[in-house]
């Protein structure tokens, strides 16, 4: 890793524990994955050890939680004006794009690292398949970066931490919602086989079910880390084109 | 050395600077001078990296700032308007980062976070979240960001803006003494500034570069610098003469009356340009016997070529 990459990760990192944010989010994050498998994932009445009911939530979770973690990645450095001291330091914006959105995906790594226990009484009730949760979790982090690339890229595009939050909740919707039988449904009538599933294929939904079914298909890998290099470098590119604004 | 080069930028069909070019030699401390939207900050954010020009550029010690980037903030130290840092972070967690991101490791790093607390007197805050810090200190963790790696080219958009007299004071001593070994180029508005610490101003206005020149240079462009006010008083003199005889002097442009009552005479007297007048008028008053109660020259105030070039 490139030197002042780990430096910004580090400073970005110790920001999100430095504030009450970290301690927040992870309590959260843990709560709501708890009440989504427990309640609205049956997870005991299945019957099943496996942690199925709780993947299936979190594309929803990160829906919200994740744009509350990018949001202010670039916002509260316009804001506060500390963007024009971090550019003008001898680093290259990709550096800066990349420390910060790594600590964030670390983040949130730590916070996915958190649900163990959720692992162990899966293990304690019953003798699940691990390689399976292990894909889970696998599949989880990648969408979650993902998540996090998408909502990095809007919150450089504004000042404003609210504005970046509903906008990166939007779009990150519209990548869930492609996948949903909801959507596909109204192409499928009338629109050729190739559309609806090139629709399909942009979903988070699709990809990261594949992947926590226990499948790991190099498609959907090269789907996440497309997609990360892809915002990530929309992102360099916003910085790069609008710093002062 | 700082070379500005045909500095451009427009915002849409607004052109905040329009072609500045100058240069800046190791040992001057330049001012910036200019009304509040003239263009100062802008053309700081394009010399230092942060906004590309529209057209022109800058090139620190020999590196191109849009060429070289990297390279070019390298040899700069930057405090940019209203002095940003994380406040999230500790005084000495903020110097820290800065120092990482300079290169600095280890021992060369505390030593070198140590040394510029030192300096601009933080020890008292070191621990303490930058957001908690009064204006006065924040102004200083920003003022040694820029200065922790003794940067050969210190940049700084109005240094003193928002600090009480005595911590101008301390801020302007710290610049004297770096004023030597740098390229030192600040922004401000307050005059009495450019007096203290500058070796050379330059006004911009409208986003065009306006005058270059000393301080004192640009003192001697006041239509009152050298002006001498002569009063006396009115026993056994006759008005009328003493006018007469002042009008004769050459390099007169203007004799003003202030006052010319039953006690006291008061008059004005305007130079031409660049002349100075008050030898003329004492040998006159020493030849015609005048009894003087008072003779004081004028200097120029750079308020004064300030309002005259700008408004």
């Amino acid at each position: 890793m490139n030197n002042s990459i780990g430096i910004i990760f580090r400073r970005e990192l110790n920001g999100y524990f430095s504030t009450p944010v970290a301690y927040v989010f992870i309590v959260i994050f843990l709560f709501l994955s708890g009440v989504f498998s427990f309640y609205l994932g049956n997870f005991f009445g299945r019957g099943q050890a496996d942690l199925q009911p709780f993947f299936t939530f979190h594309p929803w979770l990160y829906l919200f939680l994740i744009p509350a973690l990018s949001m202010r990645l670039w916002a509260e450095e316009r804001k506060a004006g500390s963007i024009e001291l971090l550019l003008t330091l001898p680093i290259k914006p990709s550096d800066a794009v990349l420390g910060k959105f790594l600590a964030t995906w670390a983040f949130t790594a730590i916070a996915l690292a958190l649900t163990f226990p959720m692992w162990i009484t899966v293990n304690y009730l019953g003798s699940p398949d691990n390689s399976v949760i292990f894909a889970g979790y696998l599949g989880s982090l990648l969408m979650a970066g993902a998540f996090i690339a998408i909502g990095a890229c809007i919150s450089a595009l504004t000042k404003n931490q609210v504005v970046a939050f509903i906008v990166s909740v939007v779009v990150c919707l519209l990548f869930i919602l492609s996948g949903l039988p909801l959507v596909l449904d109204f192409f499928t009538g009338w629109a050729p086989h190739m559309v609806v599933e090139l629709i399909r294929s942009f979903s988070f939904l699709s990809h990261f079910n594949d992947i926590s079914k226990g499948v790991i298909d190099l498609r959907d890998l090269v789907y996440f880390f497309s997609l990360m290099v892809l915002w990530l470098f929309a992102n360099v590119i916003v910085i790069e084109m609008k710093k002062a604004d | 050395m700082v070379e500005v080069k045909n500095l451009s930028r427009q915002f849409g069909t607004f052109t905040a600077v329009d072609n500045i070019s100058f240069q800046v030699q190791q040992g001057e401390v330049l001012g910036f001078l200019g009304p509040n939207g003239a263009g100062k900050s802008t053309s700081m954010k394009m010399i230092t990296g942060f906004l590309a020009p529209s057209a022109g550029t800058a090139i620190i010690n020999g590196f191109d700032i849009i060429n070289k980037p990297l390279q070019a903030k390298r040899e700069i130290g930057y405090l940019p308007e209203g002095a940003p840092a994380y406040p999230d972070m500790t005084v000495v967690d903020f110097l820290e980062f800065i120092a990482e991101i300079r290169n600095f490791s280890g021992t060369e790093k505390s030593k070198r976070v140590d040394s510029v607390i030192e300096r601009v007197s933080l020890e008292s805050v070191r621990y303490q979240l930058i957001d908690t810090l009064s204006k006065g200190f924040k102004r200083r963790v920003g003022l040694a960001q820029a200065i922790l790696h003794d940067p050969k080219v210190l940049i700084m958009d109005e240094p003193t803006d928002g600090l009480d007299p005595n911590q101008k004071h301390e801020v302007r001593s710290l610049i004297q003494d770096m004023a030597q070994e740098k390229v030192i180029i600040l922004s401000t508005h307050i005059l009495e500034e450019v007096h203290a610490v500058c070796s050379r101003a330059i006004i911009i206005a409208n986003g065009r570069l306006i005058a270059d020149d000393t301080p004192a240079a640009l003192e001697a462009r006041a239509p009152n610098h050298n002006a001498v006010t002569l009063t006396l008083p009115a026993e056994q003199q006759n008005a009328a003469s003493i006018r007469e005889s002042l009008q004769g002097i050459a390099h007169i442009k203007e004799l003003k009356v202030l006052e010319e009552n039953d006690d006291w005479f008061s008059y004005l007297l305007l130079p031409k340009r660049d002349q100075s007048i008050v030898n003329q008028i004492s040998q006159i008053a020493h030849q015609q016997q005048w009894t003087i109660k008072e003779l004081s020259v004028a200097r120029g105030q750079l308020d004064e070529v300030f309002r005259q070039l700008t408004v």
